[in-house]
C-alpha cells in the first residue's frame, strides 16, 4: 500500500507541469460548445501540442500511472481533455494498434496523434445497443471492396470525423457474434448521410448515420473477416480504464465550488445538504483512491484495464449524477436557468449511466465475470 | 506508487485468516453467540500473535509495523465476526499493562456507549452510573452512559479501525451471498441466474470496493478526512451489504440460525461507534470549504 509516487514520476510530473504552464496561454480560448466544427479545430490543436512536445502518445504507450499522473495534471491545469479525438485515441487508434498491420498502424496511427484525423464510432444501430451483437448493417463482398448498407445511430463526432470505425455483419447465417467485421470507413464516402440527433442538452453532439451501399476497400478492414466482434472488445476494455481519471478530479473541484457557493448563499446552514455535500465528498475521494488502485493494478499486470473499469464506472457515473442533482439543490430555482455554470452539466450527467454500457449492462458483467454468478437473463 | 498489498503484507493477511479459521471458526462463533462471556484463551492467542502490540515499535515489545497492516487485521476480525473490544484493547497497547500481550481487555467509553463493560480489566474514560443495555447485537454486551460526554475526539485510529472491521464484514456478506445464489435453486435454476439477484450481488461488490480503496488509504495518509470518508463508506458496503445477504437469503436470511444477522447487528453497532455518520459527514462537508483548488488530490 504504497500511496508515494517515484521520483521519476515526480519528475514526469514536474517537467509536464512546467510544459503546462507554458503552453496553456497559447491555446486559443474555449469554443461555444454547441459549434462542433470550432470544437473540433480546438481539440485537434490542443493535440497537436501535446504531439509536438512529446506527449502525444501518452495515452497508449506511458506507464498506468504515468497516464493517470498526465490526467491529474492536465486537468488541474485547466487543460482541455480528449474531446473531439476520444474515438481515435481512446477506441479505434488502440485497436489498429493491436489488430492492425504494419500497413494499417503506418496509415491511421501517425494522424491520429498528430491531431490531423477525427474518428467516430459506428457500432450501436436502431436495433442493436446493449445488445451490440445484434447488428444488423450489412456488407457485401465485390471484388476488393465491401459494399455496406445499413445504419448507426447516437455516433458521436460524426460531423467532425474524418473516419469512423465501423462494425458490419459479414456473415448473416453465422451466431450473431461470429459474423461481424470491422471496417475503417472515410466519412466522404459516397452513400454515407449523416442526420444530427439533439440531445436533451440541446447540442447536436450526437448523429444518425446512414449508408447506402456505401464502397469500403477490403484493405480498411482490420483484423479477420467475421473476427470483428473480437478485435472490438479489445478495443471496449480500453475505454472502461483510465478513461474518467480527469473527470474526477473535476467534479472534486465542483463539489469544492459549490460548498463556497452553498456557504455564500445561506445554503450551507441546511444541515441535511450540508451533510449530503460531506457525503459527495467521502464519495469523489474514494473515487480517486478506487482509480489509483486500479491503476496500480493496471501497472502490475501489463496495463490492459480489466474488470474492475466496471465496479468504478457503476459507481462513478451515479456519483456524477448526485453530485449535480446536489448542485440543483444548492442552487434552487437557478437551477432551472440554463444560463448557469451547473445547469447544462446536469443534463449531461445522464448520460453516464447509458452511454458505455448502461449500468444495468456494467452490473451484469460484474456479476458475471467478477462474481461467476451464472449467466442467463 | 504501488497502492496493491506488498508481499509482506499479503503474507500477515493470509496469516490471520488462517489463525481465525482454526481458533475460531463458524462453531466457535455461534458458540459465543449469547454466552456474554469472552474468550480469554483466544485473547491471549492474538496478543501472542500480535494482534495488540503490532503497531507497538520493536524496541517496547511491539510488531513495528503500522497502520496499514493494522487495517489488514482488523479487516480479517470483522470479516470472522471476532467479538470483544478489539479496537479499545489495541488502541492501549502500550499505555495499559498487558493490553499489548492479551492479559488485560481494555473497553473505551465512545459517545453514549461502551461495550463489554462487565467482561473488561481496565475500562477507560468516565463510566461512572453506567446502566446495561440489553443489546441489539447477542455478541456485543452493551452499557449505556448517562452523563454526556466532552468534546469529540478528531476521527484516528478507533474510527479507521473499525471501518476496517466494516470493510470484512461488508467483504463477507457479499461472499456469502453469491455462494449462496450460485446454490440455491428455484424454478429450476440457481436464484443468482435471475438478474434482479445479480443486481444485488454486483451493487454489493462494488460498495466493498469502494469501501477498501477509502480504508486503505486513509491508513497510509491517516488523514482525518479520509478516515472520515473511510468510516462512512465502510459503515454503507456493511450495514447495507447485510441487508442485501439477508434478502439474497430469502426466509433463511430471517432466521436466528443464519450468520447474517450477525453480521448486520454488529454492522449496526459499529456504524453507531467512534465515528458515527454524522459526525463523519460534518466533518468531510467542513474540509470542503478547506479545499484549494491547486492542491492535488493525489497528494492531499
Ligand atoms: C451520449 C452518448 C454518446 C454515445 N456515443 C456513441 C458512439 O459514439 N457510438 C456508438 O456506437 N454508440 C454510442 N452511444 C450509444 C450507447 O452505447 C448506447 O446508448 C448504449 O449501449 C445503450 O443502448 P440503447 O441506447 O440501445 O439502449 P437499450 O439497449 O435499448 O437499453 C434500454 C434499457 O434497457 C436496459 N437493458 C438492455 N438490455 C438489458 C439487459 N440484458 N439486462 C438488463 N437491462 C437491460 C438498459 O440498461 C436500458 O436501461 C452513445 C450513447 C450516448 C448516451
Amino acid at each position: 500500500m504504497d500511496l508515494a509516487y517515484t521520483p521519476e514520476e515526480e519528475a514526469f510530473r514536474a517537467r509536464l507541469r512546467a510544459w503546462l504552464r507554458g503552453a496553456l496561454p497559447t491555446l486559443p480560448s474555449r469554443p461555444d460548445p454547441l459549434d462542433w466544427p470550432a470544437r473540433r479545430a480546438y481539440d485537434t490543436t490542443w493535440q497537436r501540442m501535446l504531439y509536438d512536445a512529446g506527449y502525444g502518445e501518452v495515452h497508449w504507450d506511458a506507464p498506468p500511472t504515468q497516464r493517470l499522473i498526465f490526467l491529474e495534471e492536465t486537468e488541474l491545469a485547466g487543460a482541455p481533455y480528449v474531446g473531439a479525438n476520444f474515438v481515435g485515441l481512446l477506441h479505434a487508434g488502440p485497436t489498429i494498434a493491436a489488430e492492425g498491420t504494419q500497413a494499417q498502424r503506418e496509415r491511421w496511427l501517425p494522424p491520429i496523434l498528430r491531431g490531423d484525423e477525427v474518428w467516430c464510432q459506428g457500432f450501436s444501430e436502431p436495433g442493436a445497443g446493449s445488445d451490440l451483437a445484434a447488428l444488423r448493417t450489412r456488407a457485401v463482398r465485390d471484388g476488393d471492396t465491401y459494399v455496406v448498407t445499413g445504419s448507426k445511430i447516437w455516433t458521436s463526432h460524426a460531423e467532425v470525423a474524418d473516419w469512423c470505425e465501423l462494425l458490419v455483419r459479414t456473415d448473416p447465417q453465422a451466431p450473431k457474434h461470429q459474423g461481424i467485421t470491422w471496417l475503417a470507413l472515410p466519412m466522404d464516402t459516397p452513400g454515407i448521410t449523416v442526420r444530427p440527433l439533439r440531445t436533451l442538452a440541446g447540442s447536436d453532439e450526437f448523429a444518425e448515420v446512414f449508408l447506402d451501399e456505401v464502397r469500403v476497400p477490403v484493405a480498411n478492414r482490420v483484423g479477420e473477416e467475421n473476427d470483428g466482434w473480437r478485435v472490438t472488445m479489445v478495443t471496449l476494455s480500453f475505454e472502461r480504464g483510465t478513461a474518467f481519471v480527469g473527470e474526477v478530479v473535476a467534479c472534486r473541484r465542483v463539489l469544492a465550488d459549490l460548498a463556497r457557493v452553498a456557504h455564500k448563499n445561506g445554503r450551507w446552514d441546511d444541515d441535511a445538504l450540508r451533510r449530503r455535500l460531506g457525503r459527495l465528498n467521502a464519495e469523489f475521494r474514494a473515487l480517486w483512491r478506487l482509480t489509483q488502485w486500479n491503476v496500480s493494478e493496471a501497472q502490475a499486470t501489463g496495463g490492459v484495464p480489466g474488470t474492475g473499469g466496471s465496479v468504478f464506472k457503476l459507481r462513478y457515473s451515479h456519483a456524477r449524477q448526485e453530485l449535480y442533482d446536489t448542485a440543483a439543490e444548492v442552487l434552487g430555482p437557478d437551477a432551472l436557468d440554463l444560463g448557469r455554470e451547473w445547469t447544462l452539466d446536469r443534463l449531461s450527467s445522464l448520460s453516464y449511466t447509458i452511454a458505455a454500457g448502461t449500468s444495468q449492462i456494467q452490473q451484469n458483467i460484474v456479476a458475471e465475470r467478477i462474481l461467476g454468478l451464472p449467466r442467463g437473463r | 506508487m504501488d497502492f496493491r498489498l506488498n508481499d509482506d503484507q499479503r503474507a500477515l493477511r493470509t496469516g490471520v485468516r488462517d489463525l481465525l479459521a482454526r481458533r475460531f471458526d463458524r462453531e466457535a462463533l455461534r458458540a459465543s453467540v449469547g454466552s456474554g462471556a469472552l474468550d480469554r484463551a483466544l485473547w491471549r492467542e492474538l496478543g501472542a500473535a500480535g494482534f495488540f502490540a503490532l503497531r507497538l515499535p520493536e524496541e517496547d515489545g511491539g510488531v513495528g509495523l503500522g497502520l496499514p497492516e493494522a487495517v489488514l487485521l482488523f479487516e480479517e476480525a470483522g470479516r470472522a465476526l471476532l467479538p470483544g473490544p478489539l479496537v479499545a484493547t489495541h488502541l492501549a497497547a502500550g499505555s495499559v499493562p498487558g493490553a499489548a500481550d492479551g492479559e488485560t481487555v481494555v473497553t473505551t467509553a465512545d459517545g453514549p456507549l461502551v461495550e463489554w463493560l462487565a467482561e473488561a480489566d481496565v475500562a477507560q474514560g468516565d463510566v461512572s452510573g453506567a446502566v446495561p443495555v440489553r443489546s441489539v447485537d447477542p455478541l456485543t454486551p452493551l452499557h449505556r452512559l448517562p452523563h454526556a460526554r466532552g468534546p469529540a475526539r478528531p476521527p484516528g485510529a478507533g474510527a479507521l479501525l473499525t471501518a476496517a472491521e466494516q470493510l470484512g464484514s461488508a467483504a463477507r456478506t457479499t461472499d456469502m451471498a453469491v455462494a449462496y445464489a450460485r446454490e440455491r435453486e428455484q424454478f429450476g435454476r440457481p436464484i443468482g441466474a435471475f438478474q434482479a439477484v445479480k443486481q444485488l450481488c454486483a451493487g454489493m461488490l462494488v460498495r466493498v470496493e469502494v469501501a477498501r480503496a477509502a480504508v486503505y488509504a486513509a491508513a497510509v495518509t491517516e488523514d482525518p478526512v479520509d478516515i472520515a470518508a473511510a468510516k462512512l463508506l465502510a459503515d454503507e458496503a456493511a450495514v447495507r451489504g447485510a441487508r442485501d445477504c439477508l434478502q439474497v437469503h430469502g426466509g433463511m436470511g430471517f432466521t436466528w440460525e443464519a450468520d447474517v444477522h450477525l453480521h448486520l447487528k454488529r454492522a449496526w453497532l459499529r456504524a453507531e461507534r467512534w465515528l458515527p455518520a454524522a459526525r463523519a459527514e460534518e466533518i468531510a462537508a467542513a474540509a470542503l470549504l478547506e479545499t484549494s483548488v491547486e492542491t492535488s488530490p493525489g497528494t492531499s
